[in-house]
Order: C-alpha cells, then structure tokens, then sequence
C-alpha cells in the first residue's frame, strides 16, 4: 500500500489562480501564503462514490420538476465525463444548478430584479453511463447583472460539479454557451490564463443531438485529472 | 490521446441551489464503531469577517482505518453505515459543525503511517478552485511523524490542529482564508 499511484497535477496556467483581483470576491478570500504541496497518499485517491441509491432518475429532466413547464428556450445539454487520456469515467456523479431563463436563481441573496419561474428550480443531477455520458434537458438560462464592477453582467451559465473516482479529481466549473456576446467582459469566465483551456468550458452546439421541434442540443465534454503514469509507463 | 484536466470556476453564491440535496452533516450511521466527535468552526475572510457563503467537503477513513473505496485494499473492516464523506455549508456566521468518528491511521508513502486526518474541500464565492486542507487531533502523538503535517513549516502546524473544547468530543477548528493565521492549504 505504500506506493500510490497518484493522479496528474494541472498543467500550468490552464486553471485559475486564487487570487484574481477583476473578481474582486477573490480579494480577501484567496490564500496570501503559497499552498503546501503534498504527495498523493491513499487520502487522496479514494474518495466518495456514489451509486444509484442517491439517484433521483428524475432529476436529469429539469423541464419536469413542477406541474407546468419552466419558460425558456428548451435545451438538451450532453456530453461526457473522461479523464486526461480521454478514458470515460463511468457511473460518475454528476450535479447541476442554473438560473432560470430570465437571469433569476432561486436563491434569497438573489434580489435582481427579474421573475421567479415557478415551474423551475434549476437544480438536477444524474449519473454518467459505461461510456461516461451524461444529458440533462433543461432550459437555456437567462444573463443576469452583479455588482462585481460597474454594468457587470453575468452570461449565461450552468454550474457543474463533479467527483470523480478521487478525493483529487473534484471539479466545480460553469459551462458558457457559444457566442455569448458578454463572455469577453466576465472576469470569472477570464480567470483562467490559458486561452485553450478557458475556451474549453464553452459548450458547443450539437445539431445531431438536437430533437426537431422540440430542443436545441449542445454539448459539453468535461475532463478530470488523470492518472499518473505507472512505473511501467514511464 | 491526452486533454488537460478542465478549468475550474467558482461555485458564487447560489451553489445551495445545487449542493443541497447531499448536505450530510452527520457522516455515522446508527451502528458503527469509534469515538464520536463533533467538530464545529468558522470560516473567516482575510479581514477578519464571517464567510457567510462557503461549503465544507469532508472526506475521511472510519475508525480502523479502512477508506470506503476499492481502492483502499488494506485487511481491515469496512463499516456498513459509514462512508466517510459529508457536505456541510455555514450558517450567515460563518459558522459550521459535523458530526463523525475520529478516524484510524491510514498508510502513507514509503510504508509509514499517517496520522488520523480529515481531508477537507473548501468551496466558496470568491475561490475560484476549491481550497484543500486537512484536520488532525490534538494529543496525537504520531501527528510528530505525519508525512503531511512534516511538509509544513512548524509556525504553521497548528492551523491543521483542532482544538479540544470544554466538552468531551467535542473539537473546535476554524478556516482562516488569508491573513496571518491563514489557514495551511495545500496543492494536490
């Protein structure tokens, strides 16, 4: 047991830095002192799983949540979840929340002056399959205004979260959609320094996925920390 | 064929919305061995103010030892009822408890062993990636030759330590975002 195989660290510049002055949340929240950096351990590539018992199968499905449906531009939103050499990562939990289509969350800090839908919660989960996919019908969520800057403004965005087989391959991100004329302004969508990497949590619209008559497909491929090369590998 | 791992963005304010349903404050079963333990705190900025909007990971061995997770091949027993993981969130203090089992030693590289531990994510508005830490205990003589706490640099180690209260089990440990008694993160 003493030798772990550990999972690969992140490429450099292709994640945030903590402190990001244009978020100016970061300011009095981000370490000031350089993180400690810590061999991978069995603390660190186990972690929690979870199956099917804490699966509402329902949940994907988050058009369906009340007696009517929620307004809003429908979308089927798929992709899948596979580690750095792009192998699927199975039965994996996936978690996703989202504002509705007029930029409003259900949330009692959210005071921005736009209608509650109340036949949308923006709240769904659902495990990945075999192959690693995912897909949530749900309803493209509206821009909405903070008070990071002046005239600052949110796009559009689905918040992800995800755990992976490891305490080390936890994900929270945000998924944008294309073209979003607001992107080039979001300090949080340009936090990261790498361009390729930040353009990576722009979905992409998927027209074989997209139902006639009924909703708009985009897809959106998520990567978690793969393993390190064994010593064979090497 | 090889991708970076994709970039991480900040869970904002809203994340309730989502993160809810596996809030689990309490991480032992009705059965189950070990000492059980409270642990509570706060999360404070680096200006000395309550987080009010910040959520706790919690992942740990149970109290032999043993990680529920196949990966963990060590001869030792599982318990049914406990999974080792919880989600707490703060309260508009700041303010957060669970409830658990102090866990066994675990292995650490090299064949030695590791002090018992929590690990611990660290998500809020403002952190654009979660912040990774862990909790040791105090009166823990083997927290001396811990690889981990051995990484830091000795000024630091208390900011791992929870603190005994005045009631038995019950252990106090605060995250200090920034600041001079900030909090020891670590990069994993």
């Amino acid at each position: 047991m003493s030798n772990i195989l550990g999972y690969r660290r992140h490429v450099p510049g292709t994640q945030p830095k903590h402190l990001h002055p244009p978020y100016v949340s970061s300011i009095t929240r981000a370490p000031s002192k350089p993180l400690v950096y810590i061999p991978h351990t069995l603390t660190e590539a186990t972690g929690p799983l979870f199956g099917k018992e804490v699966i509402d199968v329902k949940a994907c499905d988050l058009t369906r949540q009340h007696s009517g449906e929620p307004l809003g531009e429908r979308i089927i939103l798929g992709g899948r979840v596979l580690d750095e050499d792009g192998r699927p990562i199975a039965r994996t939990l996936v978690e996703v929340w989202q504002a509705n289509a007029a930029g409003r969350y259900l949330h009692k800090v959210d005071q921005h002056d736009a209608p509650l839908d109340p036949n949308f919660t923006g709240c769904g989960h659902t495990l990945t399959d075999d192959e690693g996919r995912y897909r949530f019908v749900t309803i493209r969520p509206g821009a909405y205004p903070w008070r990071n800057h002046y005239n600052a403004w949110r796009p559009a965005h689905i918040h992800f979260s995800l755990f992976g087989p490891a305490f080390a391959t936890r994900l929270v991100t945000q998924m944008y959609f294309p073209g979003d004329a607001l992107l080039p302004y979001d300090p949080i969508f340009n936090c990261t320094a790498d361009e390729q990497a930040r353009n990576r949590l722009i979905s992409v619209f998927d027209w074989a996925s997209t139902i006639p008559d009924q909703a708009l497909g985009y897809r959106f491929d998520i990567f978690l920390n793969g393993r390190e090369a064994t010593p064979m590998e090497k | 064929m090889s991708f970076n791992a994709t970039t991480s963005q900040t869970v904002g304010p809203y994340f309730s919305i989502g993160l809810t349903r596996l809030r689990k404050t309490d991480l032992v079963g009705a059965g189950g061995s070990g000492d059980r333990i409270t642990i509570s705190g706060r999360v404070i900025d680096g200006e000395g103010k309550p987080v009010p909007d910040a959520m706790l990971e919690i992942w740990q061995a149970n109290s032999h030892g043993k990680y529920a997770h196949p990966e963990d091949t060590q001869n030792k027993p599982l318990e049914p009822d406990f999974q080792g993981y919880g989600r707490v969130g703060v309260d508009e203090n700041g303010g957060f408890a669970f409830s658990t089992v102090k866990p066994g030693t675990v292995p650490g590289p090299d064949g030695k062993t590791q002090a018992p531990h929590i690990a611990i994510s660290v998500f809020a508005r403002g952190l654009l990636l979660r912040l990774v830490t862990r909790i040791y205990f105090p009166d823990e003589a083997s927290n001396t030759d811990d690889c981990v706490l051995n990484l830091v640099e000795p000024a630091r180690r208390g900011t791992l330590i929870a603190r005994k209260s005045t009631v038995v089990g019950a252990l106090e440990w605060n995250v200090i975002l920034q600041g001079t008694d900030e909090t020891v993160f670590f990069d994993c």
